[in-house]
């Protein structure tokens, strides 16, 4: 199994495609941070205006924990692009390219071939994440400094000690990598059912722009059935960033994305398992 | 001939939603034999070669290889099988070289550096082994197809129109590779085709299937006798040549006409005394073409297909 993940892994980054993601990040990234560095005080002003006349604010509130904070925030919603053009072209991307016959007639099972494609995509959510922290983080406390994280939720403004925001960040970076794996495993299921990469990318992003949306209206309809939806769950990140942490609706968020990336993956073996390969 | 069988295949059926590729087909391949396995296109011989390699799964029907069900013991038949399955595709953004490690990786065995060279050097690739697959042309990526067949040594090699898109030297230096397969590595070939003469070539034992179904089956030799002809004779003059046939020792060899193709069912010394016979009753021949039984009923059920 672990020649398979070798293969997989070898294959996925002899692919130009594969780096997109890593560039897109290491392109936007930068510039969030430029824009910090050239207007970061007016969105401190612009977020404590409300509480400016009550409170005197003290210290480096722009710093490189504010800076990733708004990054992670922002930048979420948009890696699910970057993983499904990688993960939606695990299966669908042999069928294109007909290597399909080469593997299966070899003595591997298919459960063996879903399983090593499928550790690869998250291997490479994994990483595309740590680049992330890594650029958004690492560069932003070298560029910005360290400082109290001034945290902006819908009922209050809570800020953290500076001692008491890593521990947070790493949690944060941790369930990010959980919802891009609910990600990566649905792009995966698309791609075994089509011969092309682009019906996955696109699929997998129809799907997310919809529950998105559907969140985002205020309907009773829409409404009822936002906590069935797997992107309700993906932001829940954000309950780290909260004073207490509310444990319990972490852990079931954990829980209903574990629970995705089971189904999703499930479904993936058994189609994968019943299909015939006629690319 | 062995009398082991390497391949058996027991009442195969494939059905497509409504349609039917596979229709009840039997066949039995033994140790030794390159096997030809013939049809027109659409015929299913890449269908039932899907089922042989577990990648289309049989509506119903049996396949055993090695002598056990392909179901139970996959993995370790299909360790035992080199293929080419219709046209080989490859990792195109890798070398030549890469995608055989990493095919050989897939097939369970260890496969130095060395083996892999001296494969390349095989099918005339050695000089191309740092290339990308992009870069080759159709000829050069059937011979790494080739390559990656028997990259782990396999003792049942299958070959699915191997010398499509190859130039008439290529066909050939294909056919002298089978040939040194068989005879020198004592490899069981199951080798699919839609050109009779190629498998004529190559094959001792041979099947025609159409429509899914087995047409003939046999020794290659004596299927394809070179004594059994259907002769066309071209001649100008119908009637006089009907009277004339029909009124002689020819009535029973006679086959069908046209108003100036007739057609003999013939043994090879009887065309030059038929010819002769025309002749010497003031017909005129303007040509005379031979072909062996299985040959027109071949091109015939070609013909249908197209």
């Amino acid at each position: 199994m672990l020649t398979l993940i070798q293969i997989e892994l070898y294959k996925i980054f002899r692919k130009w495609r594969t780096y997109i993601g890593f560039i897109a990040i290491g392109v936007l990234v930068p510039l969030i941070h430029l824009a910090f560095l050239l207007t970061g005080e007016s969105t401190i002003d612009f977020m404590t205006r409300n509480i400016q006349q009550s409170f005197i604010f003290v210290g480096n509130l722009l710093n490189g924990y504010f800076v990733s904070y708004l990054i992670l925030n922002s930048i979420t919603v948009h890696i699910p692009f970057l993983i499904a053009l990688v993960a939606g072209d695990l299966l669908a991307g042999e069928a294109t390219a007909g290597t399909y016959r080469m593997i299966i007639t070899r003595p591997v099972t298919r459960t063996q071939i879903i399983i090593s494609k499928f550790i690869a995509g998250i291997i490479y959510t994994n990483l595309l994440i740590i680049w992330l922290a890594l650029i958004s983080l690492v560069v932003g406390v070298l560029i910005f400094g360290t400082g109290e994280l001034l945290v902006s939720s819908s009922h209050a403004i809570i800020i953290f000690e500076r001692t008491d925001i890593l521990w947070r960040f790493f949690i944060a970076y941790g369930f990010a990598v959980l919802g891009m794996s609910v990600v990566c495993s649905l792009a995966f299921l698309f791609s075994s059912l089509v011969e092309n990469a682009i019906g996955p990318i696109v699929s997998t992003m129809a799907i997310i722009i919809i529950f998105i949306v559907i969140s985002a209206i205020n309907i009773d309809f829409f409404q009822s059935i936002k906590p069935y939806l797997f992107t309700e769950y993906i932001l829940s990140w954000r309950l780290i960033f909260d004073d207490p942490v509310d444990l319990t609706e972490l852990l079931k968020a954990v829980a209903i994305l574990l629970a995705h990336i089971v189904f999703f993956f499930s479904l993936t073996l058994f189609l994968f398992k019943r299909k015939d390969i006629l690319s | 001939m062995s009398s082991e069988k390497i391949i058996e295949i027991n009442s195969l059926t494939k059905d497509f939603k409504k349609l039917r590729a596979v229709n009840n087909l039997n066949l039995s391949v033994y140790k030794g034999d390159v096997f030809g396995f013939l049809g027109p296109n659409g015929a299913g011989k890449s269908t039932t070669i899907r089922m042989l390699l577990s990648l289309v799964r049989q509506t119903s029907g049996t396949i055993n290889l090695f002598g056990k069900p392909l179901d139970s013991d996959r993995k370790n038949i299909l360790s035992r099988i080199g293929a080419i399955v219709e046209k080989p595709d490859f990792y195109g953004y890798l070398t030549a070289y890469k995608n055989l490690e990493i095919l050989g990786k897939l097939s369970g065995k260890e496969i130095t550096q060395k083996q892999i060279m001296q494969i390349l050097e095989l099918v005339g690739l050695d000089n191309r082994f740092d290339s990308k697959v992009k870069t080759f042309s159709h000829g050069m990526k059937q011979r790494l197809g080739l390559a990656q067949s028997l990259l782990h040594d396999p003792e049942l090699i299958i070959l699915d129109e191997p010398t499509t898109g190859l130039d008439p030297q290529g066909m050939k230096e294909i056919r002298d590779l089978i040939l040194h397969l068989s005879k020198e590595k004592e490899k069981t070939i199951f080798l699919s085709s839609h050109i009779l003469h190629e498998v004529e070539l190559v094959a001792n034992r041979m099947i025609i299937i159409n429509k899914g179904t087995t047409k003939v089956e046999g020794n290659v030799k004596d299927l394809l006798d070179a004594k059994k002809l259907k002769v066309t004779f071209e001649i100008d003059d119908e009637q006089k040549v009907k009277d004339l046939i029909l009124n002689s020792g020819w009535k029973d060899k006679f086959e069908m006409n046209t108003k100036t193709v007739f057609v003999f069912s013939l043994e090879g010394e009887e065309v030059p005394q038929l010819n002769k016979y025309l002749v010497e009753n003031n017909i005129s021949v303007s040509a005379v073409i031979p072909k062996r039984s299985l040959e027109d009923y071949f091109l015939k059920i070609t013909d249908e297909a197209k």
